[in-house]
């Protein structure tokens, strides 16, 4: 394993909490209600908290005087490494609670498993943040069943952005080819082994929410590798201006 | 779990670490919150090690700043470095810091199982900061800042804080 690798692999975790907290962002002062935008803009808060902990570690492992911030807003599309899931758009309130839930369950199970990592400032960030991502798992499982288990115009909302969300389930336990060096070293978490669980939990909680568990054949995936939806080039546009507008700006 | 996790604080340093307060809530001190893991002075150079509530407290920052400052009133530089092994917990709070935040309007934070079943709507134990009656209802599992919950009385209607139990 080289510094590249363990930087590839770090970022693949630490993208995720980066563009999935950039979405939750821009519904803060848009929330159904009070409450709902507070719990939102936490989480999102969490997660840009978490990420910025990763960041550090990968700028120090790059070297060359980079820091969080470089990391953070200078890449270029392809070089951000999320999963597809997390950068889908607010559709509607089903579609939040839908990315969040698919995104907590593997996100708390990945957790779990980092905290054993061979590399102490991993396995002290995951230990740090897997109090944090069981809490919002606790807030979009709870919702998951208040929609699907509510009226007929929630369920049927839920219901919708399950299936639509669906396809980018299985990119979740991809293992690239950085990854599988790490996990090779002892640092990395094998996620593909965490598939079988994760369907597992998502299917009863969908279950007692009285949804119906999709069955697709077909899975979308590309943004391990840096290969996005169309989604990716707005949220950055958003997410980098000021950096590009005005470089190496400070508060 | 336990003697290790008793923070390293010089006890000269204490009169200046306790002026120095959490800025979300002001009635805390550094101290009471049991955020400070170690302050240690080397060659008039004070080492601080302080560890976040929450992996994005925006506190953070400023209680850093607060500290330096805090020091270079008595005439000493203070290094502050973020540690986040091992990840803090409401344990570490001092009991006379939990009756200050009851004092102040927020409720402190129960133990672990009690906890769940308060955030979770299953039992009515958490006690209103105005009225002291635990017939309170959780309105929201996540409150003004990312450490609290929001609740609201029954009885006097007072909404209020409750500082969520973290372990």
């Amino acid at each position: 394993m080289k510094d590249k690798n363990l930087y590839n692999y770090i970022l693949g975790i630490a993208d995720n909490s980066l563009i999935l907290g950039q979405r939750l962002g821009e519904l803060c002062g848009h929330g159904p209600n009070l409450e709902t935008d507070i719990a939102l803009t936490n989480i999102s808060l969490d997660l840009f908290g978490q990420t910025r902990s990763y960041y550090q570690y990968a700028a120090k492992i790059a070297g060359n005087d980079k820091t969080e911030d470089d990391v953070a807003f200078l890449r270029i599309e392809r070089e951000y490494r999320n999963v597809l899931l997390v950068e889908q758009p607010n559709t509607h309130f089903g579609y939040v609670i839908a990315r969040q839930f698919l995104f907590d369950t593997f996100h708390l199970l990945l957790m779990e498993k980092l905290q054993n990592s061979g590399d102490e400032h991993l396995a002290a960030i995951a230990k740090k943040g897997i109090k944090e991502v069981s809490y919002h798992h606790r807030f979009s499982g709870d919702w998951i069943k208040r929609l699907g288990d509510g009226t007929d115009e929630s369920h049927e909302k839920i219901q919708e952005a399950i299936d639509g969300l669906w396809r980018y389930t299985d990119e979740l336990f991809h293992v690239t080819e950085d990854d599988a060096l790490v996990i090779e070293a002892g640092i990395g978490v094998n996620v593909s082994q965490l598939k079988e669980e994760y369907y597992k939990q998502v299917s009863e909680i969908l279950t007692e929410a009285t949804l119906t568990v999709p069955e697709n054949k077909y899975f979308a995936k590309g943004g391990k590798e840096g290969v996005h939806t169309e989604q990716m080039g707005y949220i950055l546009a958003e997410l980098q201006y000021m950096q590009r507008t005005y470089p190496n700006m400070n508060w | 779990m336990t003697v290790d996790l008793q923070p390293n604080i010089d006890s000269t340093l204490i009169s200046v670490l306790e002026t120095v307060s959490d800025p979300e809530i002001p009635v805390l001190t550094v101290l009471d919150m049991g955020v400070i893991r170690e302050a240690i002075e080397i060659d008039k150079i004070v080492y601080i090690k302080l560890t976040p509530t929450y992996s994005g407290c925006p506190a953070m920052d400023v209680i850093g700043d607060d500290l330096k400052a805090a020091f270079s009133k008595v005439g000493k530089e203070a290094r502050v470095e973020l540690v986040l092994s091992p990840a803090w917990t409401t344990d570490w709070m001092s009991e006379a810091g939990k009756q200050k935040m009851e004092a102040y309007g927020i409720a402190p934070p129960l133990e672990e199982t009690a906890d769940k079943d308060a955030l979770l709507g299953n039992a009515k134990i958490v006690k209103c900061t105005n009225c002291k009656s635990t017939n309170t209802r959780l309105v929201s599992q996540f409150g003004s800042t990312a450490c609290k919950a929001l609740f609201q009385c029954n009885e006097c209607q007072e909404p209020f804080d409750y500082f969520k139990c973290l372990k």
